[in-house]
């Protein structure tokens, strides 16, 4: 390669000035003196190139490689160029080669240039990748160490409730390894403790209803012991919003409900024996009066031991603390077993409660036990100590009494045992009963007890059998004796007849009586129920009843329509009695009459006639035996004539006495009904009115309020 | 810790990216199909968008040359994405070989991609951080050190700010800024103006509103407002050819088609 001489000064001049002006027209971010320079250094070298012969094409590489470099990447300065370089006047067509020469090295380091950033640009996307994998490396060993190594419990779940995973802290808490749960479903960790709301709670989280909840539950551990959680589920969605999976975090506090279970134990334990004490006693009792249907039984055996004190006195509390000891121990692997129910009300008095006892004879059995089991004397420090045991026996159905009254009763029977003699058992007697409340309590105490307001009122519904509508109620007065409890009429009202303290007492009973009657009349008008209130032989007797009933009803503003006597027959009806007269003037008054217990006493209905009464109440006790049968159509299918069928004698007694008080005019209530069955029957026999377990027991006059404002609804056949 | 360390992003290219759309514009090639097809969409509609791109590149430059004159050696670029054509330190450096420079951006290729160029460089540091998160990035290591007392710094928000929306409060971000920039420091500001061509406004924020960095336009006084605080230099806020421009006279009769407003601030 030569330079040439005789390429043309005015060509070297055209090329440098064009282009400079090419480079301008790019219109690249760069300053003027910059582009200036470029330009300069690119057309010494494309001039160099022409000066030799043929053209040198590698200083036409260089410009184009420099101008590639400097950002010159539009096509349209190839284009301008290629016209540029053709069109300078230089011999020999070397514009076009130059041109060319140019064309060709600029697409060359274009190309260069373009694959140099593209491959850039991936090394950069390449990079960017790598440092969000490691981002997402540490952020899930970040949540991997948090779920492994969490004290709470976490395990993830699918939507269909497979156990998918589970983390230490919940492998732990429930001492299994994570292949027992994973052949596990959500689903099947139920317990018997769980809350219904739990269940309703996930169901509504795996259909996507909520997103989260939280309970404490109980589940099983592999070990068949109960761990108790506090859990939050949470959902976890797709990206769409569906249902995805689910997390449940679970924090153990198992402690906490069995720190719970031990306050409770404390609370309802004797510490000593380790027996339930007074008030788990009661509770049970309780809930046993709160769940029994009517004919339901139970039994208590109140326990006390003979000589306890002696033992206690002369040896000394910690050997009388260790007896008691013993005797519980002996008590409860006796009767536990049994089925029955041990506790220790104080002292040395024990108690035995049998629930859905079959008759006298479980509770005597149950009483023997006791015996027997007390019967081998208990070695203490050296002292062979004979324990005896006196026991009071009860066995009664549930309807016919309260847990206090049945305790009291128990208790009083214990003292009669205990005066019969030592280590023996005697059984409850309704009559000896009542003796023994008089004779501990009534007489004594009762005029102070009127004046103290211990008395109070409870109200038993009568109802119409035809549509089980709310017709009367009858007040019955109760004592709330502050030692003994809460006693019915039964236990003092006889004692109280005998005293004369009757009279002050039934005088208050009727003012108590016709006030609420007349509160009832005021609230609720026709809808109030009618009042019976038992008047006593001794009452009826009193020349002061009519005055007292007179004053009663003007001073509460009852009518006297609203007000029914009930009398006792064998009370109020003897022939040559004054208190026929008296009846009459409580008639004028208008107040109605009723002859109560109806069937019991020697019914005379020759003077029934002649007696100003309206109704009768048939006696409890002639219904009871008609109650036991459940079937409402009465058809024994062999035809016998038992209970249930209508040819049975007692209801055929139930329909005599039916037509008789309708051919008297009177209407008939039956007492004692306890069922729906005896309900029907009685009502197809065409009796009136039925009072009873079924309808409704005794109730403070709040219940009473909530009957009435309920109305009409309840049907003859309907429960209590 | 870090936000996007708890919930980290995946690189997707099949989303078209705000800056390497601005490389293509500038004839680059450090973009891809996505990007490319978006950016041509763009031009379409608006085909003066290379040459606005540009007139943007030249601002930057006038701009630091003129800081660097002005005794300003540390640049702080937010938002500079693959700074391929005229990047800030090769141009301070023409002025003062001193110059350190902190390129920031949210975008991690960007940041990648800024890494690897500048490996060699002691006096130049890259950050991954969004300006969104204004607390987040002046709390990094390599802002703090550059924004540590005495020198002046100068904070370059150029074609940024209309990517922050008016919920992301740009004006508070820019304050946030401003409290932490020393005395004498400069704030260099371009942003996409609505009066310049607001027959093309609409369709050219709807493009990019399908990118991950949605665009919006300010008028010249919300655009004013970010250099609350600042003294203007010469000549104010003015469209980008007229700025400073290296030969008065070649400025085009019609700035405003640049549409974008520029301006640089001085703190007192």
């Amino acid at each position: 390669m030569t330079a040439t001489p005789d390429a043309a000064p005015g060509a070297a001049a055209a090329l440098h000035e064009g282009w400079a002006e090419l480079l301008d027209r790019q219109a690249l971010s760069m300053h003027p003196r910059a582009l200036r320079r470029v330009a300069a250094t690119t057309s010494d070298l494309l001039h160099r190139a022409v000066s030799a012969s043929p053209i040198d094409p590698a200083p036409v590489e260089a410009a184009a490689a420099q101008l590639v470099e400097a950002h010159f990447t539009d096509p349209r300065m190839l284009s301008g160029a290629v016209r540029l370089l053709q069109g300078l006047p230089l011999p020999d067509g070397r514009g076009g080669e130059l041109a060319a020469a140019f064309a060709a090295g600029w697409a060359s380091a274009l190309r260069d240039r373009t694959l140099r950033e593209q491959e850039a640009i991936r090394l950069a996307v390449d990079s960017a990748r790598r440092g969000v994998e490691q981002a997402l490396k540490a952020s899930e060993a970040r949540f991997r160490a948090l779920f492994e190594t969490a004290a709470i419990g976490i395990g993830i779940g699918d939507i269909e409730g497979n156990i998918l995973a589970a983390n230490r802290s919940l492998l732990e808490m429930f001492g299994a390894r994570l292949e027992d749960l994973k052949d596990r479903k959500v689903e099947e960790l139920v317990h018997p403790e769980d809350s219904p709301v739990v269940w309703t709670a996930y169901r509504e989280l795996v259909r996507g209803a909520r997103d989260s909840f939280q309970c404490d539950k109980p589940y099983y551990r592999g070990d068949g012991e109960v761990l108790w959680t506090h859990l939050t589920v949470s959902l976890i969605r797709d990206e769409g919003g569906a249902p995805n999976y689910q997390v449940a975090m679970m924090e153990d506090i198992t402690d906490r409900y069995r720190l719970q279970d031990r306050l409770r134990h404390q609370a309802t334990h004797d510490p000593l024996t380790g027996l339930p004490n007074r008030a788990a006693f009661f509770e049970q009792l309780e809930q046993l009066f709160d769940k029994a249907g009517p004919t339901t039984r139970f039994g208590l055996c109140y326990v006390d031991l003979d000589g306890f004190k002696v033992v206690n006195d002369s040896l000394g509390h910690e050997t009388g603390d260790q007896l008691l000891i013993r005797v519980a121990g002996r008590l409860r692997s006796a009767l536990t077993p049994m089925g029955h129910l041990v506790a220790r009300l104080g002292g040395d008095e024990f108690v035995v409660l049998l629930e859905d006892s079959r008759d006298e004879q479980e509770a005597v059995c149950a009483a023997q036990t006791v015996l027997a089991a007390l019967d081998e004397p208990v070695l203490l420090g050296g002292h062979r100590l004979a324990v005896g045991a006196s026991i009071g026996v009860l066995e009664r159905r549930v309807a016919s009494t309260t847990p206090d009254a049945a305790v009291r009763a128990a208790d009083l029977t214990l003292y009669r045992a205990k005066e019969a003699g030592r280590g023996q058992w005697t059984l409850f007697d309704a009559e000896s009963n009542a003796q023994s409340v008089s004779r501990y309590t009534v007489s004594v105490r009762m005029p102070l007890a009127l004046e103290r307001g211990e008395f109070f009122l409870e109200y038993q519904p009568l109802c119409a059998l035809a549509d089980g509508s709310l017709t009367a109620v009858e007040a019955l007065v109760r004592w709330r004796h502050p030692l003994l409890g809460v006693l019915g009429p039964d236990e003092f009202v006889s004692t109280a007849e005998d005293t004369g303290l009757i009279l002050p007492l039934g005088r208050w009973v009727l003012e108590q009586a016709c006030g609420q009657a007349a509160d009832w009349s005021r609230r609720f008008g026709a809808a109030a129920p009618q009042v019976n209130v038992n008047i006593t032989a001794h009452q009826a007797r009193s020349r002061g009843l009519v005055t007292d009933v007179n004053r009663v009803l003007r001073a509460s503003g009852l009518d006297p329509g609203r007000l029914q006597l009930e009398l006792t027959e064998s009370a109020a009806m003897g022939p040559e009695d004054a208190s026929v007269e008296i009846l009459e003037s409580l008639v004028g008054l208008g107040v109605s009459l009723s002859v109560d217990d109806f069937g019991t006493g020697w019914s005379n209905l020759a003077y029934l006639r002649d007696l100003p009464v309206s109704a009768l109440k048939l006696s409890g006790s002639f219904i009871g035996d008609l109650n036991g049968q459940e079937d409402l159509n009465g058809q024994e299918e062999d035809g016998t004539t038992g209970p249930g069928s209508e040819d049975h004698v007692g209801w055929r007694i139930v329909s005599g006495v039916v037509s008789l008080a309708h051919t008297l005019g009177l209407t008939l209530t039956a007492e004692g009904v306890e069922n729906a069955a005896t309900a029907e029957r009685l009502r197809r026999l065409g009796c009136d009115w039925g009072q009873g377990w079924h309808f409704g027991r005794p109730v403070p006059p709040s219940e009473i309020d909530r009957r009435i404002a309920e109305g009409p609804v309840r049907g003859a056949t309907g429960l209590p | 810790m870090r936000r996007q360390n708890w919930t980290p992003g995946w690189i997707d290219l099949d989303t078209p990216n705000a800056a390497r759309m601005y490389d293509y514009y500038l004839g680059g090639s450090h973009n891809f199909a996505a990007d490319r097809e978006a950016a041509r969409r763009a031009m379409a509609l608006w085909p003066e968008l290379p040459l606005i791109m540009r007139a943007n590149r030249a601002f930057m430059r006038r701009a630091v040359q003129y800081l660097a004159a002005e005794g300003v050696n540390r640049f702080l670029d937010i938002g500079s994405g693959i700074p391929t054509l005229g990047s800030v330190h090769e141009v301070a450096r023409e002025v003062d070989p001193r110059a350190r420079v902190v390129y920031v951006d949210r975008d991690p290729v960007a940041v990648a991609h800024s890494t690897m160029l500048v490996a060699d460089d002691p006096l130049t540091e890259v950050v991954e951080a969004d300006l969104t998160d204004a607390a987040d990035l002046l709390a990094r290591p390599e802002v703090r050190r550059l924004l540590a007392p005495g020198e002046p710094v100068a904070v370059l928000l150029v074609a940024v700010l209309h990517f922050v929306t008016d919920q992301q409060a740009p004006h508070l971000l820019v304050a946030e800024l401003r409290d932490a920039m020393p005395p004498g420091s400069a704030l260099v500001l371009c942003h996409a103006a609505l009066e310049g061509r607001p027959d093309q406004a609409g369709s050219h924020q709807e493009i990019y509103a399908r990118t991950a960095t949605p665009l919006t336009m300010r008028s010249v006084e919300q655009i004013t407002a970010f250099f609350d605080g600042f003294d203007l230099v010469d000549p104010g806020v003015v469209y980008l050819p007229q700025w400073r421009p290296d030969d008065p006279e070649s400025v085009d009769p019609h700035p405003e088609r640049m549409t974008g407003l520029v301006g640089v601030g001085r703190r007192p």
